[in-house]
Formats: structure tokens, C-alpha cells, sequence
């Protein structure tokens, strides 16, 4: 594919998600990619098989590849199927039980047989020690080394395979946990230790006993898979360096990975908001929706200035309906994202309220929705897109799958027509928007989340089954333009390919403004400076680095910090009033005014390194466009006019720069189909991006 | 024009996500950590005539009627010729509120283009009123914190200057509640806009047709649960420790076709101190207990909510008048689902849990530096508050949850974060083994904490406990769960509700109720026997005497138990 720059080198990026494992190849600022099953016994079976799908389409020996970036969901899996090593935790005395304690509260609040996901360990692995450290990091009790001692004995007769540390406070102070970790080395030579000052020195314990525990639980699995991948592609002649994609958007060495597999926790998702990212910059785009919607779940994620957002907490393996609460809480630095069960697998009941309901239970891709004829019965999402019009049963997939709209329209009449007296098209027109809607509202709740209204943003949409249901997503947000880029189908592996080697080093030490101690801060950043520029220096020997500084503040008594970013002379030499001002200014545009009389307290610190990408050469957008007529329609129904439309069929290949399609339209490639409705119109960028807007607005037609 | 049925599907879910950003705004923007924390607040939506359309759903059940009924009484005070754009209205009232002054109800009238529409509401427990603070020990409502009636705070975009004085005047921490109701403020404006933008969206004038819609559907999915029950009476009582002396919680339930009837009648009378119960919050909790059992899938709703009615005789303790002592309606209000319950188990068999901890376990710490001795300079005053949770009563096919918040569904505050805000030290805070009552499914366990101030510092302790004398009862042969203590690391006694002075170098030692067990413990599958005391759910006397394990058992699974083997 052409984006106007020729880039160097031969990079090879894949993504093992949950049906494929993608892979794309970049040879010369050409792409070459591939979709595989993905192979579950062994991971590394499914990269090998693609790499040499996709050098032989370019015609390049693996050999020739001098770098691979990588990102998987084995991490997220191994978490939810529970399927770790055998791992210890070891924690302060009194505290046994923080894991399994939580929060204290239920996730939903009218379920009388609401059960709790067990805890990562069970009580049984989790040992106490008896010392303590104060918020401050004094220590109030020095640590009991003779029964540490004892301790360790006892582990090692056990023989655990990982052992995860945390203890109160430890993110103000190491000391117990270090020595704590030296004792067990000592006795137990090939343990594996994750320490909560080292994986995730924040405060707050549940989050962070948490995450120290999953990275120990993880890390057997992961390293020895990697281990694994290393030797199979070398053996296959690819003994170039490999690199993995971290949730936070970054790339870490494989090294790095293996200590800290944690952090590879959502890395696929993560890839396709860095994707969306490179498509913003490419269009100058700076306040993104990106929305990436498969056959299981939907992603979203804002991408302010062409930077994804992050958060430092994260929510994996949620256990009822993707509620909030109902997983564990995982805090690294993560692209920050809501994700919902709602995809084109997604299936479709009609509740007590006779009110039509969606997801998150899903197909799958066995049997599949109905009309894929494999034995489905209940109608899902894809169902209600053929019955609608938005498919051509003859053609999916590149014609690959006959679809059956006999038994879209039989499942949801049986489902959805009988029981609210609607017939195959209303109840299909049910479902469709029930599924759109529950998108738009997530979208909403996490734009108010952020302070951000989406009537100023542009969407970006990817993924198999984004570009079906993104203009009708923009119709309800009130969003007048939508880009669909080339290479929707993966996204996920070409935003690989686009991420820059990043580690951010956080710290929570609190200080409110009056304790203010500019010697303590200049310290503190240089530490967290060291620590971020060395590892991404043992990615990257030579490249350049930067460093972005970033501070959490908040009014004193308020729970929710925002982010403050600081420039490096804040960092060398750090005055009070202008953190505040900072803080201030970005208080006042996120909720409207400053709080008078409260005094302003900073929580947590950080410092992201990374080695800066070149900015991406930009689209051209059309200086006139000129309509392309076809003959070929179908009847599409279109939601907002509630009725259906003779919708233009158009091939996605015949749709150069310059040439522009009016809505009611369908744009048809062999991954997806793109949706016009009859609001819309578009064009195509230089890029080969659809450019899809409301009529009347943005470019100019001939017409 | 004709709107179709899948516009009003849309439109209704469309409202139910407008209630829930309300609620994330006011999250987003409070002080108070009982708000943002914990999530003590709730959000609503309603129609010109006042009835609630939606509520977000947070963890206050004892929010659900009284938001409901609140609006009704906004509208009868100001006087809809009394109502104009701009306009924002205040009450923490605990009869035409939530039950005390603590929560802070803010409502907000929605116009287009000159007619009104409907209205936004929002309530948030503050953390301070003014008065004696927050505790048991008022004599009268007037003794509790400043009483704002229901009044105007913003006349046509006006801000009432002079009522934002009388506030801060009032309470201890001004800038933190302008701050939250300012909070609360938003939070409606960020409803009304999304509500502007629905009605644009569908070209509505009015919201009739969705009320409607969402009332009509939500009346007959309510009936069609109750209609399937057996109609019957039945009545369900619990004792509990009370203030001054023990207080009995009566009810009667009546099941009939189309409505059902909970009654009050026998419940014991007003207490002098301030654990009285406001109708409103009664009808709340009540009317929570019986949607959980019955329909737990419709939302709230005027039309969800009707069809339960709930009557207590006047200054019973459940229907206590003003000017009643009510800071910690809570204590009792959260014991009402258990004695409906009571009740309940007589006409629905196999559906309701067993008795649990009930009321949270809140405890709020006052404190100073050491008075008996010289203090180092840089000690100080704080108030300290927490929320915790005991153990909830066994189901009848699923143990009960440990340490987990039932009815409330507040959460817990991290100790780190809590030991940031002031001079505290918590030693402790962890399951506490054997206080789920044995049962063939046990009860969920309580938990013990042990809690003490940083060196130079003493402190007041603010208690808020029940179920010292009256712990949790068992089910159909299930046994008791554990009682609350509470006492000093020396062994100096203390009570279970009011401040009480703990010196410089004590901890207080508190064990947290645990739930009671459902069935007789024989019947308990031997695998989740073993389980629980390889993990010390149940000590090894327990699983003797309870549940028949010979020592021989014991020995093994504990030695198992601690090379970490799988169970």
C-alpha cells in the first residue's frame, strides 16, 4: 500500500487474537498481510505459518526480516481461563485477604445469587509476614527475617514455580520486599519473583497486589512461550530481534516481556488504537472516536493529538456481562478503552420487558450466526445486517461463506417477530439498532467520562464488522465524519508496525502543594528517567530518546486526579506555581472552572521514554470529486429514514483518489462491506482512506 | 408523526444511559469521599408531572423510592407557575429527601423552547452538615446539621447568595460542599443537555409518548412477577440491638394479585438517639428486598416501583416524624430486607438468602493530638471515615459473600488511600475466619479489623454497629453467623454505636458480623468442607463440631492445605 513515504528496513508485525492471527509485512513502505486460524496448542505454530504466507508474497526470505513485533491475547487468556503456574503470594500480616476482599461491594446490584470470581490464589497460597511500613515509608515494624527464613523453606518444599510480593506501602518503600525476595533467591535459585514495588509501585493495594500477582501467576506460561516463539523463528531463519506491543501502546524486548508479562495484557487492542492513531496523524486529525468492532466485542477509544489516551487501571477478565467491577483490576500503563460484547457474533434475545437485547454472549465462529448455515439458530448481529441488506449473501468474506438469509429471517422471527409481533425486516431494523445504540451509548458514557464531547470528533472505524454498523454509529453521536482506512481487516498488526519502543516508570508518592520539596521531585524524576531510558535502551541501542513527564494531580478531598503534562525543565528544576497553574489550566477545560480555597495535592508521577516515530507523510484529501454511478443497487434498509433504500453498489478497487460515492450506498471489499446511508457521502484520500461525510459538508462535489 | 416501537426502544435505553452519565459527571467532579469513593449517590430522569422515568443504577437501594417520591414534592412546594429555565432547587429534607441531612437532593426543571418538560434529580451523601457530625448521638433532627427546605439555589441562572452564606456559615468543611453541590449541579445539566439532544433527534416535543411507552412496559413486566406468585400472607420479624434497648422489626406481607403489601405493624417505637427511620427510606429498602426476589430485570420506574406499597405506623421506629434524631437511618433501614425476607422465605420457598451482617460497619475516627502527654509538632486533627462490610447470609443454593456489602452496595475505601488522608494505622483488615454460620451452604464471613492512631496522636471513635447481642439467624436449619465485637488491645470494653474516646497507644480491636448459613450443616457437600478449612474459611473446631470431620481429616487437610495444594 502507498502512504507516500518509503520507509526502511523489512518488518514484520502479528497479532494472535482470539479466531486469527494476523500478520503484515513491510517490505520498502509496501505492506503484505495475512489472516490464519490462530493455533491454540501452540501459539508460535500460527506466526510461523503466516510469516511465510506473507515473504513469499513479497518474495523475501525470513531471513531477510530485521525486526518483528508482536502482540498476543495469550496473557489475557491465561488470566481468564485461570490457567497459570503454581505462584505464592507473600504480604504484610493483617492483609491476607485484600485480594479476595476487593472492593467490598457487589457489581450488580438486584442478583440474590451474585457470585464473586474467586480470587487469582486461593487463601491457601497466600503467607503473611509480619512487618510494616507507614504511608510516609518509615518502617513500624522491622521485617521478622528468621521466619521469612522459615518461610522459604516452607515454599520451596511446596515447590511453587512463582512467587508475587507485595506488602503495604511497599510503593514508598522496597526495602522489606528486597530483602524479602533476596531470602527466597537464596533458597529457591530458579523461582520466579514478582515484586509489587518493581511490577507496580502505585498506591492503593488492591490494584497493585493484584497486578504483582497475575504478573507471577502469567509468567511460567508466557516466558516459556516466548522462549519457544525465539527458538522456532530462528530455527525457521528469522533470528532477527523480537519485539512485543505492551497494553500501553509501546514496544518492549522480548526480554522485558518475559519479566513483566503483565504488561503484554490487551496488546492486540492496543495495537488497533495505535493503528487509528497513524491513520489521524496521516489525515492531521486531532480529536479521534476510534472504533474498532470484530466478531466478539467492540473497542473505543478517544485519540487526542494523535495519542491514543491512557490510563494506569485496567479491568481484565470480566466475569458477567463485561460489567464494570466483575473482573480484576490490573494497574499498568494501558491504552485506556472501553470494550463491550458487541459484535458481529453477537446475539440477540427479547427480555421480560419485551425489549430487545444484544450480546455479549456471542456465536463465535462455531455455529456461527444463522445465516452461516453451520446449525445456528438464534439470530445475531450479522443476521440482522443480511435481512437489512447491509451483506451480500453471495459475496462474504470474498465469497468464501454462502450466506443463508432464509435462516437469518427464520432465527429472528423465531426470537424476536413472534414474541413482539414485528416481522423479519422490523426485527432485524430491533437488533441492529439495540446494537448500535448500546455502542453509541458506551462511547457516550466514556466521552463524559473523559470531559469530551463527540460532536467535535472524527471516527475512524476497522475491524471486520465496524465498517457495517460506523455511519449509522456517527448518525447517533451526532459525528459528521468517518474514516474507514486500507487495511481495516489488521489494524491491530499494522499499528505494530507503527509504535514507538516506550516504558513508562510511574511513582505514587503523594505531596500536597504545601510540602512542596523541589529537591525530593528532582530526585524522584531522575530515577523514574533512569529506569524508563533503560529499558528502552536494551530495545534500541543507537536511537534517539525522549521523555515526556507527566504528574497526577487533584483538589485535596477530591478521589479522581487528572493528568498533568510537564516539560523537562519542570523535571530539572521544579517550582510550585507553575505546577499549579498546569493543574489549573487543565482543571478548567476539563470541567468548566477552578475550585476556589481548595489546596491542589499531586499523587502519582511519571515519565514515559521512547524512541519518536516519523510522523507519517500526509493524505491528500481531493480537490474535487467526481461521483461514480452504478447501475448495480440493492435494497438497503436505512435506519434513520426507517424505511428502505436502493442503495449503489460500489467496488472499494474502483474507487480511486478523487472518485466519491453518494449514500444511499454500499462499498463493497472482501473483508467488510462499508455502509453509506442515505445522509452520507464519500471520497476517497490519497491514501485510499474512504472519507465518508454528512451531504453538504466538506468537500466539494462536481455534481 | 407516528413513532415507531423501535424508536421508543431506543429512546428508552437512550434515557437509562443519559441517568448513568449524570451519575459519572457527579462522580467525576465531588469531594465527598462517601460520593466518589464509595459511590453514595444516585441519578434520576422524570416527566412533567414528576414520575421518575429512569435511575442510574449505584450502590444506594435506599435511594430508590425516596428519589422517586421526591420530585412530587418539589413541584408541590415551588409551584410549577414558580418554575423558569435556569432555575436549580435544594433539599436535604429527610422526610421529602433520602432519610437525613446528610444527603443533599438537588433537582433541576428541563424546558423546550418555553415549556417544561421534565425534570433531572440527583442526590449525594455530604461528609459533614454542621450539627454534632455525623453519629448517633442527636437528641432531635435539630441537633443533626444544617436543615435546608425545599427552596430555590438558582432563580432563573441566579445563584441565591445569601443561602450559599447560610451554608458555608453552617458546616465544618464549606468549601467541600458548595463544592458538591455544585458537583450536583452539573450533573443535572449534563442530563438535561443529552435529554435536549434525544428530543431533537426524534423531533419530540414533549416526553408523553416515551413515558408512556416506558411506564405501560414496565407496569405490566412488574405485574406479570407479581401475577405469577401464589397469593398469600405471611409475616417476617428480626429483633436487633438498637440504641438504648433491643428493637423488633415487624412485617406483614400480602401477596395479591396486582400489588404487594408490606405493613409495619408491631415494630417497635422511635428511639430517643438517631437511628430512626423516615418513612421514605423504609419504602426504599423494603420495596429493593422484594424487587430483588421478584423482578430483579425492571428498572426503576414510577410504574416498576407502584405496585409494591409499603404503610408503618406513625413513630414507629421504621416511620419515625419529624423532628426525630435520623443521621444513621441507615443501621436499621439496611435490616429491612432481612425482615422482609423473614416473611418472604414463608410465601416463596427457596428463593431469598439467609439473614446477613445487614447494616455496613461504618466507623468514623476523630483524631487530635496526644493530650496526655507532649505531642510532636507535627501532629494534627483529621477526620477519618470508613466503610466496611460484614458477611452477606448464605442463599439457598450458594454460600453467602464474604466481607461484602447487602443491601448497600457502597464499596470500601483502600487502606493506603485511607492512611494518606490522616495520622491513622490499620494493623488489620482481613477474613474473618469461622464467623460464617454453618449451614449446607454457609454463610458469606465477616472480617476483623484492628485500628489505631500514629504515634502522638489519640482519637474519638464514632461507632456504628448492630448484631452485638442479635447475630445473623440461620435458615432452615442453618446455624447463627458470628456477633460484632468491639474492644480495646488491653481489653477495656467499648459500645457498639457512639463517640468513645480511645488514648494515645490503644488499637481497637473489632470483629465484623458474619452471614448465616442456609440448610443444616450435615447436608454440606464434604469437598467444600475440606475447602474451607484448607483455606481457613472454618477453624478446625468448627469443622469438628459443625460439620463431623475427625481429627485424623483435620490433620491431613491442614497439612495439605499448607504445602498449597488444590482444593
Amino acid at each position: 500500500m502507498q502512504d507516500g513515504v518509503v520507509k526502511k528496513g523489512v518488518r514484520l508485525g502479528v497479532d494472535i487474537g482470539g479466531t486469527f492471527t494476523d500478520a503484515v509485512l513491510e517490505v520498502a513502505g509496501s505492506r503484505y498481510s495475512t489472516k490464519v486460524l490462530t493455533t491454540y496448542h501452540a501459539p508460535e505454530e500460527a506466526i510461523l505459518d503466516a510469516m511465510m504466507q506473507v515473504c513469499a508474497k513479497a518474495s523475501i526470505q525470513p531471513e531477510d526480516i530485521e525486526q518483528i513485533i508482536h502482540g498476543t491475547t495469550l496473557a489475557t487468556n491465561a488470566l481468564i481461563e485461570r490457567r497459570g503456574a503454581k505462584t505464592a503470594f507473600i504480604t504484610t500480616k493483617g492483609f491476607r485477604d485484600v485480594i479476595e476482599m476487593r472492593t467490598e461491594s457487589r457489581f450488580e446490584q438486584y442478583d440474590l445469587n451474585l457470585k464473586l470470581p474467586d480470587p487469582l490464589l486461593p487463601r491457601n497460597r497466600r503467607y503473611v509476614i509480619e512487618e510494616r511500613v507507614a504511608a510516609s515509608g518509615e518502617v513500624l515494624v522491622p521485617l521478622d527475617v528468621a521466619a521469612t527464613e522459615k518461610l522459604a523453606d516452607k515454599l520451596a518444599e511446596a515447590k511453587y514455580e512463582s512467587i508475587a510480593i507485595g506488602l503495604l506501602h511497599a510503593y514508598a518503600n522496597d526495602r522489606h520486599e528486597q530483602k524479602i525476595a533476596d531470602i527466597l533467591r537464596q533458597r529457591m535459585p530458579s523461582v520466579l519473583l514478582s515484586l509489587s514495588s518493581s511490577v507496580s509501585p502505585q498506591m492503593r493495594e488492591y490494584e497493585r497486589f493484584n497486578t504483582t500477582i497475575a504478573n507471577a501467576y502469567i509468567q511460567p506460561l508466557m516466558k516459556a512461550y516466548l522462549d519457544r516463539l525465539k527458538g522456532r523463528l530462528e530455527e525457521a531463519g528469522a533470528a532477527c530481534p523480537v519485539f512485543l506491543m505492551h497494553s500501553g501502546g509501546g514496544i518492549i524486548s522480548l526480554e522485558s516481556a518475559a519479566a513483566f508479562p503483565v504488561r503484554l495484557v490487551e496488546s492486540g487492542p492496543a495495537g488497533g488504537a495505535i493503528f487509528a492513531a497513524e491513520v489521524a496523524a496521516r489525515h492531521q486529525l486531532d480529536k479521534v472516536l476510534s472504533f474498532d468492532m470484530g466478531g466478539t466485542t467492540a473497542k473505543i477509544c478517544l485519540i487526542q493529538g494523535q495519542t491514543p489516551k491512557t490510563a494506569r487501571v485496567f479491568e481484565v477478565a470480566r466475569s458477567y456481562r463485561f460489567k464494570k467491577g466483575s473482573g480484576m483490576p490490573i494497574s499498568i500503563p494501558v491504552i485506556d478503552m472501553v470494550e463491550i460484547g458487541a459484535g458481529g457474533g453477537s446475539l440477540a434475545h427479547v427480555d421480560n420487558l419485551r425489549q430487545i437485547r444484544v450480546g455479549p454472549e456471542s456465536a463465535g465462529s462455531e455455529p456461527g450466526p444463522a445465516c452461516y448455515g453451520r446449525g445456528g439458530t438464534r439470530p445475531a448481529v450479522t443476521d440482522a445486517d443480511l435481512i437489512m441488506g447491509k451483506l451480500d449473501a453471495d459475496n462474504f468474506a470474498g465469497g468464501t461463506i454462502q450466506l443463508e438469509p432464509q435462516k437469518s429471517a427464520d432465527a429472528l422471527i423465531a426470537h424476536i417477530g413472534d414474541v413482539l409481533n414485528m416481522d423479519a425486516g422490523e426485527a432485524a431494523w430491533g437488533l441492529a439498532e439495540v446494537v448500535d445504540e448500546n455502542m453509541a451509548n458506551a462511547a457516550r458514557v466514556h466521552a463524559i467520562e473523559n470531559g469530551e464531547d463527540l460532536s467535535e470528533y472524527v471516527m475512524i472505524a476497522f475491524g471486520g464488522a465496524a465498517p457495517l454498523h460506523a455511519a449509522r454509529l456517527c448518525e447517533k453521536l451526532g459525528i459528521a465524519r468517518c474514516l474507514v482506512p486500507k487495511g481495516a481487516g489488521v489494524g491491530s498488526a499494522i499499528g505494530f508496525l507503527c509504535a514507538p519502543f516506550s516504558f513508562e516508570a510511574n511513582r505514587s508518592v503523594f505531596m500536597p502543594m504545601r510540602a512542596f520539596e523541589p529537591a525530593t521531585i528532582k530526585q524522584l524524576f531522575v530515577d523514574m528517567q533512569d529506569e524508563a531510558t533503560k529499558f528502552v535502551r536494551s530495545c534500541d541501542g543507537t536511537a534517539q530518546i525522549e521523555l515526556e513527564y507527566k504528574i497526577y494531580m487533584r483538589y485535596a478531598g477530591q478521589g479522581w486526579e487528572i493528568p498533568v503534562p510537564l516539560e523537562a525543565r519542570d523535571a530539572d528544576n521544579p517550582d510550585a506555581a507553575r505546577f499549579l497553574a498546569r493543574f489549573e489550566e487543565d482543571y478548567k477545560r476539563l470541567f468548566g472552572r477552578i475550585v476556589q480555597g481548595m489546596e491542589a495535592e499531586i499523587t502519582v508521577w511519571s515519565v514515559n521514554a521512547f524512541t519518536p516515530t516519523t510522523p507519517p507523510a500526509r493524505a491528500q484529501a481531493p480537490k474535487t470529486v467526481e461521483p461514480i454511478e452504478t447501475s448495480q443497487t440493492r435494497a438497503c434498509f436505512d435506519p434513520a429514514l426507517g424505511q428502505a433504500v436502493e442503495a449503489q453498489i460500489v467496488g472499494r478497487d474502483a474507487l480511486e483518489m478523487g472518485r466519491g460515492v453518494e449514500g444511499p450506498a454500499l462499498i463493497v471489499e472482501d473483508e467488510t462491506t462499508i455502509v453509506l446511508p442515505a445522509s452520507r457521502s464519500a471520497s476517497v484520500a490519497s491514501d485510499g482512506t474512504i472519507d465518508i461525510q454528512v451531504k453538504g459538508r466538506g468537500q466539494q462535489t462536481k455534481a | 408523526m407516528k413513532i415507531s416501537k423501535v424508536a421508543y426502544q431506543v429512546m428508552w435505553n437512550r434515557l437509562i444511559s443519559v441517568v448513568e452519565e449524570q451519575a459519572q459527571a457527579l462522580v467525576r467532579t465531588a469531594f465527598s469521599t462517601s460520593v466518589r469513593e464509595a459511590g453514595d449517590l444516585s441519578a434520576g430522569v422524570y416527566n412533567d408531572k414528576g414520575e421518575m422515568l429512569a435511575q442510574a443504577v449505584t450502590g444506594t437501594p435506599g435511594h430508590v423510592n425516596a428519589m422517586a417520591d421526591a420530585v412530587p414534592h418539589f413541584i408541590r412546594r415551588i409551584g410549577r407557575q414558580n418554575m423558569f429555565a435556569g432555575d436549580v432547587y435544594i433539599t436535604n429534607d429527610p422526610w421529602e429527601g433520602t432519610g437525613h441531612l446528610h444527603d443533599i437532593t438537588i433537582v433541576t426543571p428541563s424546558f423546550l423552547e418555553g415549556q417544561l418538560v421534565g425534570f433531572f434529580a440527583c442526590t449525594a451523601h455530604v461528609t459533614d452538615i454542621g450539627g454534632r457530625g455525623f453519629g448517633v448521638d442527636g437528641n432531635s433532627v435539630y441537633e443533626e446539621g444544617l436543615y435546608l427546605p425545599v427552596m430555590k439555589f438558582a432563580d432563573k441562572g441566579e445563584v441565591d447568595s445569601t443561602l450559599v452564606q447560610m451554608i458555608r456559615g453552617n458546616v465544618r468543611e464549606p468549601d467541600q460542599l458548595i463544592g458538591d453541590i455544585y458537583a450536583l449541579v452539573t450533573c443535572n445539566l449534563v442530563g438535561d443537555r443529552r435529554l435536549q439532544d434525544m428530543m431533537a433527534e426524534f423531533g419530540l416535543t414533549d416526553l408523553s409518548g416515551i413515558s408512556e411507552f416506558i411506564l405501560d412496559n414496565s407496569r405490566s413486566a412488574t405485574l406479570e412477577c407479581i401475577n405469577a406468585l401464589t397469593p398469600g400472607v405471611a409475616e417476617g420479624a428480626m429483633r436487633i440491638d438498637g440504641y438504648a434497648q433491643p428493637i423488633d422489626l415487624k412485617v406483614k406481607l400480602t401477596i395479591e394479585k396486582d400489588r404487594i403489601l408490606s405493613d409495619w405493624e408491631g415494630t417497635s417505637g422511635v428511639d430517643k438517639k438517631g437511628i430512626n427511620v423516615p418513612l421514605v427510606y423504609t419504602k426504599a429498602y423494603a420495596c429493593y428486598a422484594l424487587k430483588c426476589a421478584i423482578a430483579p430485570d425492571i428498572p426503576n420506574n414510577a410504574a416498576s416501583l407502584a405496585p409494591f406499597e409499603i404503610t408503618a405506623p406513625e413513630n414507629s421506629i421504621v416511620n419515625a416524624l419529624h423532628p426525630a434524631p435520623v443521621a444513621l437511618r441507615h443501621i436499621i433501614g439496611h435490616m429491612v430486607p432481612d425482615t422482609i425476607f423473614d416473611a418472604l422465605d414463608k410465601l416463596l420457598p427457596d428463593r431469598v438468602p439467609a439473614e446477613g451482617a445487614g447494616c455496613l460497619c461504618n466507623f468514623q475516627l476523630q483524631l487530635r493530638p496526644r493530650r496526655d502527654a507532649a505531642a510532636p509538632p507535627e501532629a494534627r486533627h483529621a477526620e477519618v471515615l470508613i466503610f466496611n462490610s460484614g458477611g452477606s447470609g448464605a442463599r439457598p443454593t450458594i454460600d453467602g459473600l464474604n466481607a461484602t456489602a447487602f443491601p448497600s452496595g457502597v464499596m470500601t475505601m483502600p487502606v493506603e488511600a485511607t492512611e494518606q488522608v490522616g495520622p491513622v494505622i490499620i494493623w488489620r483488615k482481613e477474613l474473618r475466619a469461622g464467623s460464617g454460620g454453618a449451614g449446607q451452604y454457609r454463610g458469606g464471613l465477616g472480617q476483623f479489623m484492628d485500628v489505631g492512631a500514629a504515634e502522638g496522636h489519640e482519637f474519638y471513635l464514632q461507632a456504628m454497629f448492630d448484631r452485638l447481642a442479635h447475630p445473623a439467624r440461620g435458615r432452615h436449619g442453618g446455624m447463627a453467623g458470628a456477633p460484632t465485637l468491639i474492644a480495646q488491645d488491653d481489653g477495656t470494653a467499648m459500645r457498639g454505636k457512639g463517640k468513645q474516646f480511645v488514648p494515645h497507644g490503644r488499637v481497637v480491636q473489632m470483629g465484623f458480623p458474619g452471614g448465616a448459613g442456609y440448610g443444616k450443616p450435615e447436608a454440606r457437600c464434604r469437598d467444600a468442607v475440606r475447602r474451607d478449612l484448607a483455606y481457613g474459611y472454618i477453624t478446625s473446631e468448627q469443622a469438628a463440631e459443625d460439620y463431623g470431620l475427625s481429627e485424623d481429616e483435620i490433620a491431613e487437610i491442614l497439612s495439605l492445605a499448607s504445602s498449597g495444594a488444590d482444593f
